[in-house]
């Protein structure tokens, strides 16, 4: 099954966990997997109209899958998904 | 790419004292000579003189940068000492940076150190760059990221960029003219309160160290055009796994900014931008609320008084007041252990998570709950000094 891995501030809402596993073909299947899963991230990734939030970004191992096929892009067992939030912190 | 710094006449000589200082770069072909001139002709502005610009700024002035800017207008607190390395116990309250260039100049006498006593604005931003070659961003929120990507790309500056939460950290070289900008990976910011700030979350302590001295180490690069700079590559570190990632990354062709039909071509309301509308009034005001004095005194009175803490355990573990502890992120699925016919008291660590608490309780039907004003900390203040602070 590819693996999801969940970044520092989004494991509070996934059950503290940095990777989960989801059965999955594409990568908008792997998300909603992940969402039902845990239905407190949801509101983190995708707008209230069900879109992917613009400052969240999805990677297939090491590409954004944005420039791949977007939500339909292929998936297999093994591959590793990335969730990369933007973050902030460094001065104070 | 383009060579970044300029070897002018004064700074085209090392002296004897520089020679020696900086032998262990001379005596190494990727620096040499040539290296330690080009180090010396360099200018880099470091945004933020805290956790990140510490060891960015202290490795950079050893190394033999030239030319160090320094913005900030902060001042040195207990809680920074954790993590900001370039002050020590005896500046608290002190400007950070008069704190920071002092040890600058400790370390380097030969560095030229300017002080910028401002709050990076797009009034004086574009400016203020043009006057170095490399930006280093160290800063801890969303407007100022993006200004300092916009202004960045706007006067053809790289941007050293470095992020960090809790124990993860991200790292990249934006704006050089061949890759993609901040924009072009986050073309927006979150809206605010969807992500918490390190005040809120936490930092490792060590992991400013880590990023900064990436960061320092890809602003040297960049001076000596030596490498593989970490343009369009975004660097994870996760410093709990003690892994490091990377992904690739693209210039977006539709950018706002660094594309080659911009629709921002000069720096706006960053704030406004990132949803920030001026000195929003605190959640709490909305809920009742109950001063620590108060409590105190029907405490000792022995008021039928229901104290709910909503902090975290590890939290609880630092200071608390004997309340019944439901973190705020459970008190939904535990607020049957709640009893709505009693006087309900919540307190967090300063009143903002607690005030969120109210509200959920009152909504769920409570009456009579009130927001303890001030958090445990106005406890500390006010009632029990003996109390630790965090």
């Amino acid at each position: 099954m590819p693996k999801i891995h969940i970044p520092t501030p989004l494991r509070q809402y996934a059950g503290k966990q940095p990777d989960i596993e989801v059965k999955a073909s594409t990568i908008g299947e792997a998300l909603s997997g992940l969402v039902a899963q845990h239905p407190d991230l949801r509101r983190h990734l995708y707008t209230d109209e069900g879109k992917l939030r613009a400052f969240v970004n999805v990677y297939l191992n090491d590409e954004d899958v944005r420039y791949l096929q977007k939500e339909a892009t292929a998936v297999k067992d093994g591959d590793s998904i990335s969730i990369v939030p933007s973050i902030a912190g460094g001065r104070s | 790419m383009a060579t970044i710094t300029e070897v002018t006449p004064e700074a085209a000589t090392l002296s004897n004292d520089e020679i020696l200082r900086y032998s262990r770069h001379l005596i190494m072909p990727e620096v040499g000579m040539e290296g330690q001139l080009k180090l010396k002709a360099a200018r880099v502005l470091c945004i933020g003189a805290g956790g990140l610009g510490s060891p960015l700024a202290l490795y950079l002035g050893a190394a033999g940068v030239g030319t160090l800017g320094i913005v900030d207008f902060d001042v040195v607190d207990y809680t920074n000492l954790q993590r900001q390395i370039i002050h020590s116990t005896a500046d608290v309250g002190r400007k950070k940076l008069d704190s920071a260039a002092e040890k600058l100049k400790a370390i380097n006498p030969f560095l030229n150190i300017r002080k910028f006593e401002t709050r990076l604005s797009s009034d004086n931003a574009l400016e203020l760059f043009r006057e170095f070659d490399i930006i280093a961003d160290g800063t801890d929120n969303f407007p100022t990221r993006y200004l300092v990507n916009d202004a960045c790309v706007l006067t053809g500056k790289p941007n050293v960029y470095g992020s960090i939460f809790r124990f993860e950290g991200q790292a990249s070289v934006f704006a050089t003219e061949e890759g993609p900008c901040y924009r072009c990976l986050y073309p927006e910011p979150p809206p605010p309160g969807l992500v918490p700030s390190c005040a809120e979350g936490g930092v490792l302590g060590i992991l400013p160290g880590l990023v900064g001295v990436i960061q320092a180490t890809e602003a040297i690069k960049l001076i000596l055009d030596k490498g593989d700079a970490l343009i369009g590559r975004l660097l994870l570190v996760d410093a709990l796994g003690m892994k490091f990632r990377e992904l690739k990354l693209r210039k977006n062709p539709d950018c706002p900014v660094c594309s080659e039909h911009p629709t921002i071509t000069k720096l706006i309301d960053y704030n406004e931008f990132c949803g920030i509308r001026g000195e929003e009034k605190p959640v709490e005001t909305a809920v009742p609320e109950l001063q620590v004095e108060e409590l105190k005194r029907r405490l000792d009175a022995g008021d039928d008084l229901f104290v709910l803490d909503v902090r975290e355990p590890h939290e609880y573990q630092i200071c608390n007041i004997n309340g019944y502890l439901i973190p705020l992120g459970d008190l939904p699925k535990r607020v049957n252990e709640l009893d709505s016919s009693r006087e309900i008291v919540a307190h967090c660590r300063s009143g903002a998570r607690s005030a969120k608490a109210v509200d959920f309780l009152r909504q769920a039907g409570f009456k009579k709950v009130h927001n303890l004003s001030g958090g445990i900390l106005a406890w500390a203040d006010r009632v029990d000094p003996k109390m630790p602070k965090y």
